[in-house]
């Protein structure tokens, strides 16, 4: 594989940049893989390229339905956060913050990860003691955090409504400085690059229909280009997960659900932070590009279709604005949708499962994205030694019957209201 | 926006409604035996169809009835809509 550095730059400029090597290869599907991933997202390519690397599994195939990086990897807000209350989900992403950061190393692919730190607006006297002891909890995990007052807000983010007589006054909030924002695709590209040069296949436009199933066992799938013999199937298809597990014969504790985000058209540089609004569900950044992104609550209801609906953006936007005043001023540019797996307690699958071979990561919500080489590592990790590690020891399938969730904001069971 | 028909009070757009989940979703019967794996379908387990679903939906900002809806969730067309208690062959 051609390394991309400055001298490699200079070299290919002498003929016109027109002798690149592809990024990764188009291969036909062979008939045997040791592992097939199915899903070429982020979790998929992550998983491969971890597999690879970790674990020395090199004949390993991602089976993608459409391209690479057309899903959710694609269509989110690009947030990268450890922010979490609960032991199982502030170390899994912390775990990950460590590999955010060395990212761009490691893949020799610029992720332009940027750690501009989020700021969680509290707008009452409750929610900042809440505030105070999530930030507790981070410390104790680890993880930075900072209190700050209706003043130390104010001279970070001053655009946002500070006058008297709004309806939720800013009373504060809780940064954490180390969390920032990734250019998404580039997480994708940068590992399916990486996993290809070390043997991977990635087949796209490949769907699978189907799964070969013996006593209990995963033999193969079988797919649209062909069957493939496999021991083992990593499934990391997130929104489509009910729909292989109906393959299976399985019933999931998970619900597709949509979620919009948009962008506006781009300005000059203001907003140096994430920021979200803590009396609705509002998060907004700004991107190198000048766009400020934003995005909020599911549309409310059960859908497959990687499109939204107005009212929901209505209400998102009307609650930026309430934040922001200074968004009302500004042009839509792009809106869009995917399709989440939205789990029951809020936290994320990542597991073996009753089918010897077969092995789940699904219900990752609001926080696919940023857990892309957490979950990547740890997948890997369980495929691999065919059981856990520590980190995702609490994704497990089993904890709704056994009664040990991981339910963040304790929203209970209904997917489309958390 | 979708638009719902409210069997009350007719064609109404879906800000006045509230969504209810999965309709076909049945609690165990009371005064029996349940096995934990009938209460892990009742509670947490979900088909999530892509296609024709059957759910709840609140009209909150109406006649305040629960109501059944069949909604494909790939296209979002809703194919009929029913009373709570009305019987669907």
């Amino acid at each position: 594989m051609q390394k991309y550095s400055i001298f490699n730059l200079v070299k290919n400029a002498f003929s016109n940049h027109e002798n690149w090597d592809l990024a990764w290869k188009d291969p036909t599907p062979k008939e045997e893989y040791d592992v097939v991933i199915i899903g070429g997202g982020g979790h998929g390519l992550a998983t491969a390229y971890y597999l690879a690397k970790e674990h020395n599994i090199t004949k390993v195939a991602i089976i993608e339905k459409g391209w690479i990086g057309g899903g959710n990897v694609g269509r989110n807000t690009t947030i990268i956060r450890s922010n979490y209350m609960h032991d199982e989900n502030a170390l899994f992403s912390e775990f990950g913050m460590d590999l955010w950061r060395k990212m761009s190393q490691d893949l020799n692919y610029n992720v332009m990860f940027s750690p501009r730190g989020i700021i969680n607006l509290a707008h009452s006297d409750a929610q900042m003691n809440t505030y105070a002891r999530r930030g507790n909890s981070m410390r104790l995990n680890g993880i930075d955090a900072v209190l700050l007052n209706r003043e130390q807000v104010k001279e970070i983010i001053p655009m946002a409504d500070f006058s008297e007589n709004v309806r939720f006054p800013i009373f504060g909030g809780l940064m954490q400085p180390s969390a920032g924002t990734a250019r998404h695709d580039a997480v994708a590209w940068g590992y399916a690059r990486q996993a290809d040069s070390m043997g991977v296949d990635i087949i796209q436009n490949c769907e699978v229909t189907g799964f070969d199933v013996t006593a209990g066992k995963i033999n193969g799938i079988r797919t649209s280009r062909g069957n493939i013999k496999t021991k083992k199937v990593g499934l990391c298809v997130a929104g489509s997960t009910n729909i292989l597990a109906e393959k299976l014969n399985m019933t999931l504790p998970i619900e597709t659900h949509l979620l919009q985000a948009c962008v506006s058209e781009p300005v000059k540089p203001i907003l140096d932070r994430v920021v979200t609004f803590g009396a609705g569900h509002f998060y907004i950044s700004q991107s190198d590009k000048g766009e400020m992104v934003m995005g909020g609550d599911l549309d409310g209801y059960n859908s497959y279709a990687q499109r939204g609906n107005l009212p929901t953006l209505q209400h998102v936007l009307t609650e930026g604005i309430a934040m922001m005043p200074f968004l009302s001023k500004l042009k839509m540019l792009r809106t869009w949708g995917g399709i989440m797996d939205m789990s029951m307690d809020g936290s994320p699958i990542i597991d073996k499962t009753h089918i010897d071979g077969l092995y789940l990561n699904c219900g990752w919500c609001y926080g696919g994205f940023k857990a892309t080489p957490a979950s990547g590592w740890t997948f890997a990790h369980t495929i691999a030694q065919d059981r856990v590690h520590e980190l995702n020891a609490g994704f497990s399938l089993n904890r709704f019957s056994t009664g040990y969730l991981i339910d963040e904001k304790g929203l209970g069971t209904k997917t489309w209201i958390s | 926006m979708l638009h719902i028909k409210c069997p009350h009070c007719g064609m109404r757009s879906q800000n006045e409604f509230s969504y209810g989940g999965d309709a076909s979703v049945k609690r165990p019967e009371l005064n029996k035996e349940i096995s934990d794996e009938e209460w892990d379908n009742f509670v947490y387990n979900r088909k999530s169809l892509r296609g024709k679903h059957l759910e709840l939906w609140q009209h909150l900002s109406g006649c305040r009835q629960w109501i059944k809806v069949e909604r494909d969730t790939a296209t979002h067309e809703i194919f009929n809509t029913y009373k709570a208690d009305e019987e669907i062959s």
